[in-house]
């Protein structure tokens, strides 16, 4: 055999091995990217993450940790394991059902009506009429304001001395309404509906907007009258809207705690006390292991609130 | 016939509405340019003839509303650009770089949304005294620094980039950083104003956690400071309308300037399309 005879095989040869190296290297490579694009994907989600960890789920789950233990009426004596039995003290106390019978009520004189009158007024504000900017723009304004600032306002004008509504309610001195059992939490929902009527109406408006015109258009044509064009079309296509402003409205009534703290603080003889504000004076009086029970409870009840309504009310919703 | 009438008892519905929306911060601004005697006089007066600011110094003076602001601008401003910061980033890793246990980790962000802040408030409160953060500044801002609504938000934003851009920038050597800054950023930048405005609007008006976080007018926020303004004497009612005016002004000016982002940051969750 010649040289020349095994050139081709040597060649050959050659050229594969030279081919495996350049897969191994190729090999390599890949793994590095995959690794480093991995390493980059870490990295990016890492703060969010890092913060979700340290004050999301561990406080979560040390919330009913924590419910697990009753402290003692004196700082210096450390708290003592009791189990589910501070659990079961707490949830069947009148106090807590008080208090949730009370947040409960709220959440009736609040929801409904708030979504009712935003929805009314984002039929009212949709014509295409001279200085209806102007009416929108007005209706939209409580998104501007905090809770506290509407509270503090509402407050200032129910003072039953000075206050002018507690003058045009004709209280002169004594009790006003956010000092009489039976109108303080009526009072109260009041406040939170007029601060939250710029958010519902804002988003009625967005979703009677987003109602493709043709319809409306076709339902005319068929010979529906303003009122079952509403009934019939608008208020079907706007039902998604509608329950995702009960839902949230729902849980922002069982947070809601500034209102009720400017307000009332949770009085008169407890007849505001819903369960956020009890979980925060059980709080203020380093009651810590009540304290939690409440917040597993108000967590536990929202989770119930969203499932519960994700589950039956997205079926009978329209999604056009 | 019908139509007239319609018009003209809509707008007297509009109007008649728009006064009982409109009145009670018409009547604090009223009452801010009144001296206490004639707010108290009756029957009352309903515009201020001769309007005296007065009152809004006193509540940069006694009622200490100037710090109170600064605090507020100062902890929403750092929330807000962290919030920006950390969900954009975490946003982007969830479209565009492949890892595992991406979906699972983006379920954890999803998860967050489930859990209300008053479930994690007394842990949070021992975690903050435990870092010897009680009464400072990091107390009220490190907590929220991460939003499961602003990874949503901007997740399913990304997600409607064409997927072949991506291609493109990687073929002309475009690292991650590179196609975050120079293209996903800049072709999203309505819906990151308007999540900004939403975590402005959000944090500007904290009240539970700022309460329980801080007993010192040193960071207290304008939120808190109402609660103390609250308290004031009646003879000063017209400082607490100002007061309330002011703190009231910052989210206004802002809300007169991004009114579009706001509603698209508002509606964002709720409406389709």
């Amino acid at each position: 055999m010649s040289d020349a005879d095994l050139a081709p095989g040597a060649a050959a040869l050659g050229e594969m091995a030279a081919g495996r190296s350049k897969d191994a290297a190729n090999g390599h490579r890949r793994m590095g990217r995959i690794t480093r694009e991995a390493a980059v994907g870490y990295l990016f989600v890492l703060p969010v993450m890092a913060v979700f960890a340290i004050f999301v789920f561990y406080p979560l789950l040390r919330t009913f940790w924590l419910g697990l233990f009753r402290v003692a009426p004196y700082p210096t004596i450390p708290s003592k394991f009791v189990g589910l039995s501070q659990y079961r003290n707490v949830l069947t106390s009148p106090d807590f059902l008080a208090s949730l019978g009370r947040t409960g009520e709220f959440v009736l004189l609040t929801v409904p009506i708030g979504i009712v009158l935003g929805l009314a007024l984002a039929v009212l504000a949709d014509a295409r009429i001279r200085g209806i900017r102007f009416f929108r723009t007005l209706y939209s304004s409580t998104v501007a304001t905090s809770v506290a600032v509407v509270s503090v306002i509402f407050f200032t004008l129910l003072n039953p001395t000075v206050g002018l509504f507690s003058y045009w309610l004709g209280i002169k001195g004594g009790n006003g309404i956010l000092q009489s059992n039976t109108w303080a939490l009526p009072a109260v929902a009041t406040v939170t509906v007029w601060q939250n009527i710029g958010f519902t109406f804002i988003l009625m408006s967005a979703a009677l907007q987003a109602i493709p015109e043709d319809l409306l258009e076709a339902a005319r044509i068929d010979g529906a009258g303003g009122r079952s064009r509403f009934w019939r079309v608008t208020l079907p296509l706007l039902s998604p809207t509608v329950f995702f402003a009960a839902v949230v409205g729902i849980i922002a009534s069982f947070e809601a705690f500034g209102q009720i703290d400017l307000l009332t603080q949770g009085g008169p003889d407890n007849h505001t006390n819903v369960l956020i504000y009890n979980l925060y004076t059980s709080f203020q009086n380093n009651d810590f292991g009540k304290a939690s029970v409440l917040a597993a409870a108000l967590f536990v009840i929202l989770l119930a609130v969203t499932l519960v309504q994700f589950r039956f009310v997205e079926r009978r919703v329209f999604y056009g | 016939m019908g139509r007239r009438w319609g018009r003209a008892g809509r707008y007297a519905l509009l109007t008649v509405t728009a006064v009982v929306v409109g009145f009670p911060i018409y009547i604090t601004v009223v009452n801010s340019l009144l001296t206490p005697q004639q707010i108290a006089h009756r029957p009352p007066a309903l515009f201020p003839l001769h309007p005296l600011w007065g009152a809004f110094v006193q509540a940069f003076t006694t009622a200490h509303l100037g710090l109170y602001l600064r605090n507020s601008a100062v902890v929403t401003v750092a929330i807000t650009v962290a919030e920006l910061v950390t969900s954009v980033l975490a946003a982007y890793a969830f479209t565009f770089v492949a890892f595992p246990f991406r979906r699972v980790l983006f379920f954890v962000c999803l998860a967050t949304l489930m859990v209300p802040m008053e479930a994690t408030l007394i842990p949070n409160r021992q975690t903050i005294g435990a870092l010897g953060w009680y009464n400072t500044f990091p107390a009220l801002i490190v907590p929220f620094m991460a939003s499961g609504v602003g990874v949503f938000l901007l997740r399913q934003a990304f997600l409607q980039l064409p997927r072949e851009l991506h291609d493109a920038a990687t073929l002309d050597g475009y690292g991650h950083l590179r196609f975050l800054l120079r293209v996903v950023v800049p072709l999203n930048r309505p819906i990151i104003a308007a999540f900004g405005i939403y975590a402005f609007l959000t944090a500007w008006n904290q009240y539970l956690w700022p309460l329980i976080a801080t007993d010192s007018n040193n960071v207290r926020t304008v939120q808190i400071g109402l609660r103390q303004l609250e308290s004031l004497n009646i003879d000063q009612i017209n400082v607490i309308f100002a007061g309330t005016l002011l703190a009231a002004m910052p989210i206004f000016a802002l809300l007169l300037v991004f009114q579009k982002q706001l509603v698209r940051g508002l509606t964002a969750g709720a409406v389709k399309g």
